[in-house]
């Protein structure tokens, strides 16, 4: 019998699981909006996660309560990152009452992110609406602290009210700067809002940009995405240079547990961002 | 190896609890069909005795009968309501454990249980179901540990079917009835002429190391070729057939098309297709404390993309109409499929057909979306 024993594998020891969470702290909480927040997390061991790209996103996670996948809103220094969540369900709930030294679970980064290197050397356009700005921000840092080599930024941001923007100090900073353009719109306002109200196309054709040199990111509601991907094809950006961040459920953000499928893609690793040329003809479609 | 492990040998039905022991001596625990609760299910078997002895499955859309032979066929059968998935993929599962130690946690990884496992009686068709899984969970970027730990310890004793399902469309998608590969051992059931026997070959050397101890006679060639004809009979009665060509195009074009209306008026979103599907893989998370909230468990359950909450984004599920579940559904096992693995996720096996309970077929619904839909002419006009 020993004879044979050699065409058989032998039995592994454990399972480590590639779903494991880290054990992570929570650094500073900062209050966006009445139900958002921004939590700086760290590591609570020598096992951090890899550095995260801009646009792609982790799995955080509530001891007990569960997993909710939030994108990447900062790369700090150390291994610090910001992460912008807001009191949406049971996880984010949980992940929203947490306070600076709390304990919770950290995996990722996970997915695609944005094509930063396709921008370089062109006109950026970033279009992002209510709580699409904080998948944004990490790129216009890396673009701000690299800005020579982008051409002209332009930055359109709407939301609900005045009082659903966040980042406020994030905003006053760029709205001061000569090298970028940061238009802000909001649906409602009362008479203490001296900007633009409608939605974000509306802002669109006072954007300069040369279409023909030009990546556009947008992350927002997927109707406004879907509308401004179209506003700025009619302004003749190709398709193929329109990026959009994807939103679905998600529970395993590796491509096992068949959840975020839209279409063709797993929007957890072929997303959560892709091209609007990808994406269109299943955006056009109810309930893909 | 001696040259047994390249031709077929001739096992006499009443040898068979000599290939079962064979099995066995070699360290394999045996899982395979037997008769529970009115159909052929796949569990451990403890002896040749626990086969479905002289039984057979009629089924048809939303039917399932067991019946008599009127032989001693062990296979005689096609597929029943479960499939080789769940050993490999279970139900339920436990990935991990987290425990809450000084304010912060540590995870406990899940020891393995990976058993040497025989699969015996898996059909063609399994078999490409099995080829298909084995891409899912451990053909892409990352690979499920779980899977690829039980995987690696499946022997796969295949048994080629002497006759088809009245659901059965394998000979459509080309993965059967015939075994081409994937197996470790082949066996064919012969009834007659002649005494009641199995023509077996080994498909890989751990099939043959298997196979050796027996030291089974060679079949003669007119064994291989009634094998032949009874593999040609079983293409021949296939119950359905399915055109496999242009699929994924089809369902990239047909996402308006009105038949998913009307699929969804008799659909019942039950999520039995998807339960009995050899390569649904979809999955959910829970979260499972103890009372006092220090032990946490991390368990996975089979998840369906009929349920509701599968698509809850902020709240409200992204496809909250049956139209939009069956579309997913039928659009990723046929059409997106080939984009995510290089193949269709059907493999032919009429499972979901005929659990169906209000008895949708898939074959007449890609029938139906062939048909292209009519553009709006003048009313009152029939063709």
């Amino acid at each position: 019998m020993l004879a044979d024993r050699s065409t058989r594998p032998p039995e592994p020891a454990e399972l480590p699981s590639p779903l494991a969470p880290r054990p992570y702290r929570v650094g500073r909480v900062l209050r966006e909006t009445s139900d958002t927040m921004t939590l700086t997390v760290r590591p609570a061991s020598s096992a951090a996660i890899a550095r995260p790209v801009p646009g792609q996103f982790n799995m955080l996670y509530a001891v007990g309560v569960g997993e909710a996948a939030i994108s990447v809103s900062g790369v700090l220094e150390g291994q610090e990152i910001a992460h912008t969540v807001r009191r949406a369900g049971k996880v984010t709930e949980a992940l929203a009452e947490l306070t600076p030294g709390d304990a919770l679970g950290v995996r990722g980064p996970y997915g695609h992110g944005w094509p930063l290197d396709l921008a370089r050397g062109n006109d950026l356009v970033l279009v992002a609406g209510g709580l699409g700005l904080p998948p944004l921000r990490p790129v216009l840092e890396a673009v701000l602290s690299d800005r020579g080599a982008f051409g002209r930024v332009e930055v359109i941001y709407g939301a609900r009210t005045p009082k659903d923007l966040v980042y406020y100090a994030d905003l006053q900073d760029w709205r001061q700067r000569s090298d970028l353009r940061l238009q802000t719109t909001v649906d409602v306002a009362g008479g203490d809002w001296n900007g633009d109200v409608g939605v974000v196309t509306r802002r669109l054709p006072d954007a300069r940009f040369e279409p023909d040199r030009t990546v556009a990111m947008l992350c927002g509601p997927e109707i406004m995405m879907r509308l401004t991907a179209q506003a700025l094809v009619e302004r003749q950006v190709p398709a193929s240079r329109i990026f959009l961040s994807m939103e679905r459920n998600m529970k395993c953000a590796i491509g096992l547990c068949g959840h975020c499928q839209f279409g063709p893609s797993f929007l957890c690793r072929d997303g959560p961002v892709l091209p609007f040329s990808r994406l269109a003809p299943f955006l056009s479609v109810k309930e893909v | 190896m001696d040259a047994g492990s390249e031709g077929s040998q001739v096992l006499r039905r009443e040898e068979f609890p000599r290939l079962f022991s064979a099995l066995e001596d070699a360290g394999y625990q045996v899982v395979g069909p037997t008769v529970r609760d009115g159909a052929i299910v796949y569990d451990r078997l403890h002896g040749v005795d626990d086969l479905p002895r002289g039984w057979t499955d009629r089924q048809g859309p939303g039917r399932y009968r067991l019946e008599r032979r009127g032989d001693d066929a062990l296979f005689g059968y096609n597929v029943g309501p479960f499939t080789w998935k769940k050993f490999l993929f279970p139900p339920r599962e436990r990935l991990f454990t987290v425990q809450r130690e000084g304010g912060s946690f540590t995870v406990v990884p899940e020891p393995v249980e990976a058993p040497l496992t025989a699969f015996l009686g898996v059909r063609a068709c399994e078999l490409a179901g099995l080829a298909v899984t084995d891409r899912v969970f451990q053909g892409g970027p990352v690979v499920d540990p779980g899977y690829a730990a039980r995987r690696s310890r499946v022997l796969l004793v295949a048994v080629q079917c002497g006759q088809a399902g009245g659901n059965c469309f394998c000979a459509s998608m080309r993965t059967g009835p015939s075994v081409s590969g994937g197996a470790d051992l082949v066996l064919t059931e012969i009834l007659g002429p002649g005494p009641h026997r199995f023509l077996v070959r080994a498909g890989s050397p751990r099939g043959a190391e298997v196979l050796s101890p027996l030291n089974l006679p060679p079949a003669p060639e007119e064994d291989e070729r009634t094998v032949g004809e009874l593999l040609d009979r079983t293409t021949r009665s296939m119950g359905r057939e399915m055109d496999p060509t242009g699929l994924r195009d089809l369902l990239r074009e047909t996402l308006q098309h009105p038949r998913w209306e009307e699929v969804a008026r008799r659909c019942l979103s039950c999520t039995n297709c998807t339960l009995v599907c050899p390569t649904c893989f979809c999955s959910t998370h829970e979260e499972v404390p103890d009372l006092s909230e220090e032990k946490v468990e991390r368990w996975r359950r089979w998840d369906s993309c009929f349920n509701l909450g599968f698509t809850e984004l902020h709240g409200a599920p992204v496809r909250a109409s049956g139209r939009s579940r069956y579309r997913q559904w039928l659009t990723h096992k046929l059409g997106t499929w080939h984009d995510q693995f290089g193949t269709s996720g059907c493999i032919g096996c009429g499972r979901c057909i005929t659990w169906c309970p209000v008895g949708i077929d898939l074959t007449e619904e890609v029938a139906a979306l062939r048909v292209p839909v009519a553009p709006a002419g003048p009313p009152g006009r029939t063709a």
